[in-house]
């Protein structure tokens, strides 16, 4: 049924595998050359002989312990980002086919407006007199207000924040297309809603799922500026780290060499995710 | 269904909250985000006497425009290939690397590579930059969309005699339409507020400043009323265009 | 070059893109902190020199060198950086002289200005403004004036939760090495796990680490004192005169910010004249009453209205008196150690 011909796929994909070569590839072997060297006394690069001392340094406990605790946050974040996108991203289709794109849009324009101005719009509403601690007193629910601000939930208040529509935009499109037919005949069967949901539906979109989660835990871990602002600096992600590396140690090799350790790890986590959706397709397909 | 509509009202509240919050302090009076010192419009007129802040966000909006259109067509092309093509761990790990690759590593190695190669930067090379990241979120998210795509359509209709090129815009783009335009969607978001990548691929001087660069630059000064009131222009135009786009194509959108 | 013609391919679609950087001929391009210069410089310097000024921003210096490191500088002529960057730029060869015969001006800096430890007699920076880093609390809200950093590292029941120190970790560094009594550019392996250990118990007691709105968290009253440098404090005194700055009785550094011109700069001249233009005391004079920082421009101090210094008490901290003060120096080697303790705060819980 792969009618195209290989030369046809090759040219599909041409245009955009020579963007990502020339400026990807190339410039990131640039930067990825460096790992193997030393940082030059005033920050530049010592070309002299090779080492590999970058290399074994990222496994100190310490810079593993950083990697954990941020991936521990990710985590966290891309779970509570699908709880709340894939709902919200089903009742989107359900709505009349006009409206959809414009409530597809209205989920995304608050991100149009400036991600620094959002999170201090955030530490406004969450400060010790702000708006959410002052109506919790005024119902009466505490006499004194909660320390909300500069805590670990509060950054992941603002990666969910920043990554639930992209979780709507990518579960969206995965369950646009969704034969209803499947859920009928499920339904029709005998299946309850929550049975058709979780053996239809649900398997159906995964792969909208999973390129959602994808997204927020990729662009969790990496967030440097949350961390910052609603974290008051106290917690460190791995994009905090390397970009130290880079700009305040001015330690390029050793930011290269945390980088490639950081991709290392996302790609098998990729792979690992690959083959586990392969797996649970093949199980779908015998059952 | 009617939980699942109380859910995305609400889920609609959380997401425009801070926007909320940003919108009201555009009218304060006080500089201050933590006293209300009356209403007042007075932040806009600063805010249209500062042509630095509305050249930035002109300079955003060409740079996101740009980075959406191109990446968005070469991640569709790219997520149909693939598609097709015979898997390769290679490829997959190439396509999933713009997404994983820290900003300020891309954004170092770019502005490395164009100096290198004596390339002018400007908004040219800023483009440029972000088609890289862009293209692979486009590719994944239409990607997704073809994981249940039905080729044999594809098939039945050059069966019919139609032409390759008449198969893609007949039958499987209105098919995959809204994945590309959630790809898009996606790809514009993450370029008009990208700060790092742009920040190191600009060049020097106003000419190439983004929003995202000014607005980092001013924040010493905490977030002003004027940078407030530029953000309620922002979702103010966007919400203008929306609603006209909605009256014009009222029902006939790509796929629905 | 045939990697150049690839790209230029592959950008085919982007020809139309508006905007390039247009040619340089008589134009300066700088790039400062915005709101460190008086909004219409620009102007004031076209009307005054014929040449068109373009200003860039930077938030942080750390971008700044980022990016100057990756390009070599390339399209700027005037950088402004704190000193420690300025000598690393120079020791990396990215900084042009300063040919003090084509800058009269300098003429007009305290012969202090002429002393300063990271560049003596100025030879690739010209110092722009200086002052010190300490304490900026509310009078009106804390129980007693603090007078020692050990006040913000061991801080009293009051002050638990409600203190902030500097994010930049050369400055959050240095608060526990004066603590201590060490020098501000301490690197031995035995002192700077000493002050880690401190740092990581005064972290449990700190509301936030922040180098960019402290004053306005004094303001609100959600912080009650926080590690600041004297200029933001003044920020914070504007908005509520009961805010106080105190230079700890362990002393401070002394921080410098200056003008660098970029070796890579096609118009040296221009810059050189650039800086002349922001050294003379009439300009002195203006940049001070502008951004309310001191400066290191004698003739431009002298003239400055001196209600200022009564608003702003740190204002009037003599030369003789900052430069008792040790300046933060570019680590060289010991920068390793020195960022591997700074990770190593960051990530303790």
């Amino acid at each position: 049924m792969r009618m195209i011909s290989r030369s046809a796929t090759w040219l599909l994909m041409l245009p955009g595998l020579l963007w990502l070569g020339l400026l990807m590839v190339v410039p990131c072997l640039l930067i990825f050359v460096l790992i193997f060297f030393e940082r030059g006394i005033y920050g530049g690069i010592d070309w002299g002989a090779p080492t590999l001392e970058n290399v074994t340094r990222v496994f100190d406990p310490l810079y593993l312990s950083i990697f954990l605790d941020s991936a521990v946050i990710a985590a966290v974040s891309t779970l509570a980002a699908l709880l709340i996108g894939y709902p919200a991203a089903y009742a989107i289709v359900k709505a009349p086919p006009s409206r959809q794109t414009a409530l597809l849009f209205l989920a995304i324009l608050p991100f149009w407006t400036n991600y620094l101005i959002r999170t201090y719009a955030w530490i406004v509403l969450l400060n010790p007199a702000g708006l959410i601690n002052s109506l919790l007193i005024w119902l009466g629910l505490r006499s004194e207000p909660l320390t909300l601000l500069y805590t670990k939930p509060a950054v992941v208040l603002g990666l969910v924040y920043s990554y639930t529509p992209f979780v709507i935009l990518a579960i969206y499109s995965a369950l646009q297309r969704l034969d209803p037919s499947y859920a009928e005949a499920s339904r029709d069967l005998g299946a309850g809603a929550a049975q058709t949901f979780l053996r239809i539906t649900l398997p159906l979109t995964a792969p909208g799922v999973a390129a959602g989660a994808v997204f927020v835990f990729v662009l969790s871990v990496g967030n440097f500026v949350t961390p910052d602002l609603l974290g008051g600096g106290k917690f460190q992600m791995v994009g905090n780290l390397i970009y130290d590396q880079f700009l305040s140690a001015r330690d390029w090799p050793f930011g290269a060499a945390l980088s490639a350790l950081l991709i290392g790890l996302m790609l098998l986590l990729l792979f690992a995710q690959a083959i586990a959706t392969l797996r649970a397709r093949g199980e779908h397909a015998r059952a | 269904m009617r939980a699942l509509n109380g859910w995305l009202i609400a889920v609609y509240g959380f997401l425009y909250l801070p926007i909320a919050v940003l919108m009201v302090l555009s009218f304060n009076r006080s500089g201050m985000p933590t006293a209300w010192g009356g209403f007042s419009l007075e932040w806009y007129g600063k805010l249209a006497q500062n042509p630095k802040i509305i050249g930035a966000a002109w300079n955003s909006l060409v740079v996101a425009i740009w980075a959406t259109a191109i990446s968005t067509v070469l991640g569709t092309l790219l997520a149909l290939g693939v598609e097709r093509a015979r898997r390769s761990a290679a490829r997959e790990a190439l396509l999933f690397a713009p997404m994983i690759i820290p900003d300020i590593v891309l954004a170092i190695a770019l502005l490395s590579f164009f100096t290198l190669i004596k390339f002018t930067l400007g908004l040219r090379s800023i483009v440029m930059a972000h088609v890289v990241f862009n293209l692979a979120f486009v590719c994944a998210v239409v990607r997704a969309r073809l994981k249940s795509y039905d080729w044999s359509l594809n098939e039945a209709s050059r069966d019919l005699g139609a032409s390759a090129a008449a198969t893609f815009f007949r039958i499987t783009l209105p098919l995959i339409g809204p994945s590309v335009l959630a790809g898009g969607l996606l790809a514009f978001t993450l370029s008009i507020d990208e700060f790092i990548i742009a920040y190191f691929t600009a060049g020097a001087g106003q000419s190439s400043t983004t929003l995202p660069m000014q607005i980092y630059a001013m924040i010493r000064f905490g977030v002003t009323p004027e940078i407030n009131a530029m953000a309620t222009v922002v979702m103010g135009l966007s919400f203008v265009m929306i609603l006209a786009a909605q009256r014009l194509n009222r029902g006939r959108l790509p796929g629905t | 070059m045939t990697f150049k013609t690839l790209l230029s391919l592959a950008a085919g679609a982007l020809m139309l893109a508006a905007g390039s950087t247009a040619a340089f001929a008589e134009k300066l391009v700088i790039s400062n902190w915005d709101g460190y210069m008086p909004k219409d410089m620009a102007e004031k310097f076209k009307a005054a020199t014929g040449i068109d000024l373009e200003i860039a921003v930077h938030a942080t210096n750390e971008e700044i060198m980022g990016k100057v490191t990756a390009s070599g500088g390339e399209g700027y002529d005037v950088l402004f950086v704190s000193s420690p960057f300025a000598e690393a730029l120079n020791n990396l060869g990215l900084l042009a002289p300063i040919d003090h015969s084509k800058i009269p001006n300098l003429a007009n800096l305290y012969p202090e200005a002429n002393e300063l430890k990271h560049d003596p007699g100025n030879t690739f920076s010209v110092p722009y403004t200086w002052g010190t880093t300490g304490l900026c609390y509310r009078s009106d809200l804390v129980k007693a004036a603090p007078t020692s950093w050990n006040g913000l590292l061991t801080p009293t029941d009051d002050l638990k939760g409600k203190i902030t120190m500097l994010s930049t970790d050369r400055w959050l560094m240095a608060a526990g090495f004066l603590a201590n009594g060490l020098s501000v550019n301490t690197t031995d392996q035995a002192s700077l796990d000493k002050v880690r250990d401190q740092l990581i118990a005064a972290k449990r007691n700190l509301l936030a680490y922040d180098d960019t709105t402290f004053y306005s968290k004094l303001v609100s009253g959600e912080a009650l004192m926080v590690q600041a440098w004297d200029g933001w404090c003044n920020y914070g005194i504007t908005d509520k005169p009961e805010i106080k700055y105190v230079i700890p009785k362990e002393g401070s550094d002394l921080w410098v910010d200056t003008m660098v011109i970029a070796k890579a700069s096609k118009n040296p001249e221009a810059a050189a004249k650039f800086i002349d233009f922001v050294m003379n005391a009439e300009n002195g004079k203006w940049v001070v009453e502008n951004i309310m920082y001191k400066s290191p421009n004698k003739a431009g101090m002298e003239t400055v209205d001196k209600a200022l210094f009564e608003k702003y008490p740190n204002m009037a901290i003599t030369p003789a008196e900052l430069l008792k003060y040790e300046q933060l120096r570019d680590l060289g080697n010991g920068m390793k150690a020195f960022s591997k303790t700074v990770s190593e705060v960051m990530a303790a819980k």
